[in-house]
């Protein structure tokens, strides 16, 4: 347990061997991972925590935190070593527990390049509990915290006292233990002073994302174009159509190629081995890939709690304030992350406006790599339109939201982190730690999609369901009846809902339309089931009645814009 | 005075805070208490929020919440 950032979910990491994400702002972590470890021959489990600057929690994660603590037989404390004073307010607070305790005084790397100075013997001594001094990024130390997990004690002299009382405690201690030498503005301070002054960091705010959204493009479109794309044209296809012929017509065929005698297309055939494969593999993850290694970046260095800062203003008024920023940018690579980091935000208004509007406004990146895919063979205005609707959406459901849904929306309270360099390893290691979560999520998903899509066809009752729901879909959206079984689909995967609309030879402003609709009618499945639990069953019942009222108000009124009456 | 009308980078003294005790207790564990030495880093437009730093650590807080600390400039 420890405070937030500093450093907890590496701590853990490095003792379980486990890999967790951790990111350089407070509320990485928002919920228990559990590890393995062994200690002299016993097997330990060790439970990596939210990160909580009291033991009165302020928001979900922090009381998760509090809650854990019950069940500890050990308490590892993970202190920030440049910033004692306040994570010691922690520290007392569980030395009063009662619980067996041990110190890890983590970023002691840098204390050195801060000028500050510890005795952590002396503190060993007042504290009454084992300290060691960590640098949990490079695993100096950890040896060291393993070998003495079993010194942990419960210190008898610390009483439970008042807020007051552990101050002065602190004061005194602090005096004792801790010398800092005058520091210098250094280029780093420059830097964070200028990305979050407004008359500077927003220019640079909006430079950061323009970059960042050129550079996801950029990798991914090259990755497809020269790797993937060739892999499977030349590699695979062959391959594929050997297994076609050797199958012959029938069901097998259709299911795992798809219509025999139709040639092979990976987007279009609809089997399992050839679209199942292809739309995550070739289409999807190239970009799954360029977007994390951007996210990891972005979070790595600590830019995250300053754009939150420069957005601040816009985001409450829609209801938030800028820390809802985090579920929007997590959104963006997988929705199912971004509605569990709405825990962070504080009040139940809050985290159902934040929800709400991630299910409606934000694709995935799995979706979005689909419609550059689909819409970037006509043009990037086509790609603008779907970004533009959804961000005006963004707003103006945001503000309705914040007027009528009743609770409060308290203000940003947020601890900037110090700028790090990300380590090339850990950028690259958490980049990976997504894809293997995203392939493994993905795919069996995408199967399963395209078997029921099949055997449905098969029986008929897709067939029957389009002609069944043809004149809403082409009365109101403008939409072929069967774009309506796309819509479906994309309840199970929305990017193999994209791949279904690309089959129907849609104009491009009826495309645009329809991945609109895709984007904002419901949440895939996977998010579905997160959010009921954040939300619960009333909540997201309110919110997914939103969902399909906006998706038909703005089918209907594009299709007024885009197509005319 | 109150905090939002310190200047960027016056190093000054908290010298009240005001509010509930829920209030004082999330801002001191923050490192936010009286005595403490405040520092304004960054200022956001139209009534947005301040980036501070105190006790070594940058954090950003609501404006409404800066209203509620009474701060001294300090030579
Ligand atoms: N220089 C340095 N950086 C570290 C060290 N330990 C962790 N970090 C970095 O500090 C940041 C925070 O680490 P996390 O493990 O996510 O922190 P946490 O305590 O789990 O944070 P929450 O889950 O938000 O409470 C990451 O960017 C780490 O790479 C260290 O010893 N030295
Ligand atoms: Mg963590």
């Amino acid at each position: 347990m420890g405070n937030p950032n500093v450093g907890k979910s590496v701590v853990f990491s490095r003792l379980t061997g486990a890999n967790v994400i951790a990111s350089n702002y407070p509320g990485t972590t928002v919920d228990f991972s559990k590890g393995n470890m062994r200690i002299d021959g016993k097997r330990v489990e060790i439970i990596d925590a939210p990160g909580t600057y009291s033991l009165e929690p302020t928001n979900k994660a922090e009381e998760a935190a509090s809650k854990m603590l019950k069940k500890a037989d050990v308490l590892i404390n993970v202190v920030d070593a440049t910033n004692l004073e306040r994570n010691l307010y922690l520290t007392l607070q569980l030395l009063e527990r009662n619980i067996p305790v041990i110190i890890a005084l983590n970023l002691w790397d840098e204390t050195h390049h801060l000028g500050i100075h510890i005795n952590e013997k002396e503190l060993e001594t007042l504290l009454g509990v084992p300290i060691v001094p960590t640098v949990a990024l490079t695993g100096e130390g950890i040896k060291t915290l393993v070998s003495r997990i079993k010194d942990a004690k419960i210190n008898e002299k610390i009483k439970p006292t008042s807020e007051e009382g552990r101050w002065v405690e602190i004061g005194s201690i602090i005096g004792k233990v801790e010398q800092v030498e005058h520091r210098h503005h250094t280029f780093r301070d420059k830097i964070s002073d200028l990305t979050i002054r407004p008359h500077t960091g927003i220019p640079i705010a909006i430079g950061i994302i323009f970059c960042a959204f050129w550079f996801v493009r950029l990798i991914g479109e090259n990755l497809i174009e020269y790797i993937f794309d060739p892999i499977f044209e030349n590699l695979y296809l062959p391959i594929v159509m050997r297994l076609s012929e050797w199958l012959g017509p029938g069901i097998a065929h259709t299911i795992l190629i798809g219509e025999y005698g139709v040639e092979i297309d990976f987007f279009e055939s609809l089997g399992i081995l050839t679209t199942g494969l292809y739309v995550p593999i070739a289409a999807v993850l190239p970009y799954i890939v360029a977007f994390y290694f951007t996210l990891s970046i972005l979070e790595d260095t600590g830019y995250l709690p300053r754009l939150a800062t420069l957005v601040d203003k816009i985001f409450h008024k829609l209801g938030m304030h800028g820390h809802g920023i985090v579920p929007l940018f997590l959104g963006l690579g997988c929705n199912v992350p971004g509605a569990l980091s709405t825990r962070t935000l504080e009040t139940r208004k809050q985290r159902f406006i934040s929800a709400t509007l991630l299910a409606i406004c934000v694709p995935c990146m799995a979706q979005m790599a689909m419609i550059f895919g689909a819409l970037g063979t006509y043009g990037l205005y086509y790609i603008g339109l779907v970004f533009l609707t959804l961000t005006i959406l963004y707003i103006v459901i945001g503000l309705i939201l914040n007027r009528f849904i009743k609770g409060e929306s308290p203000e940003i309270f947020l601890e900037i982190p110090p700028y790090r360099r990300p380590s090339l390893k850990a950028t690259f290691k958490k980049t990976w730690m997504r894809i293997r979560w995203f392939l493994k999520e993905a795919i069996p998903y995408l199967f399963v999609g395209v078997l029921i899509i099949n055997v449905l066809y098969v029986i008929g009752i897709l067939q029957w369901f389009g002609n069944a729901v043809s004149p809403v879909m082409e009365g109101l959206f403008g939409l072929p009846g069967d774009a309506s079984i796309a819509l479906i689909t994309g309840f199970l995967r929305k990017d193999l809902a994209v791949g279904m609309l690309i089959t129907l030879n849609m104009a491009p402003l009826q495309l645009v339309i329809a991945v609109t609709m895709l984007t904002i009618y419901f949440p895939c499945v996977a998010t579905f089931a997160v959010l009921i639990k954040e939300l619960g069953i009333k909540d997201m019942l309110k919110s997914a009645a939103i969902m399909v009222g906006v998706a038909i108000i703005v089918g209907f009124l594009l299709r007024i814009i885009l197509l005319g009456a | 005075m109150p905090l939002s009308h310190l200047p960027i980078n016056k190093k000054a003294r908290i010298a009240s805070i005001h509010g509930g005790y829920g209030f004082q207790r999330k801002l001191g564990v923050m490192g936010i208490r009286e005595k403490q030495e405040i520092k304004i880093v960054s200022k956001q437009p139209f009534h947005g929020p301040l980036t501070i730093e105190v006790c070594g650590s940058q954090m950003t807080l609501g404006r409404g919440m800066a209203q509620k600390i009474t701060v001294e400039v300090v030579q």
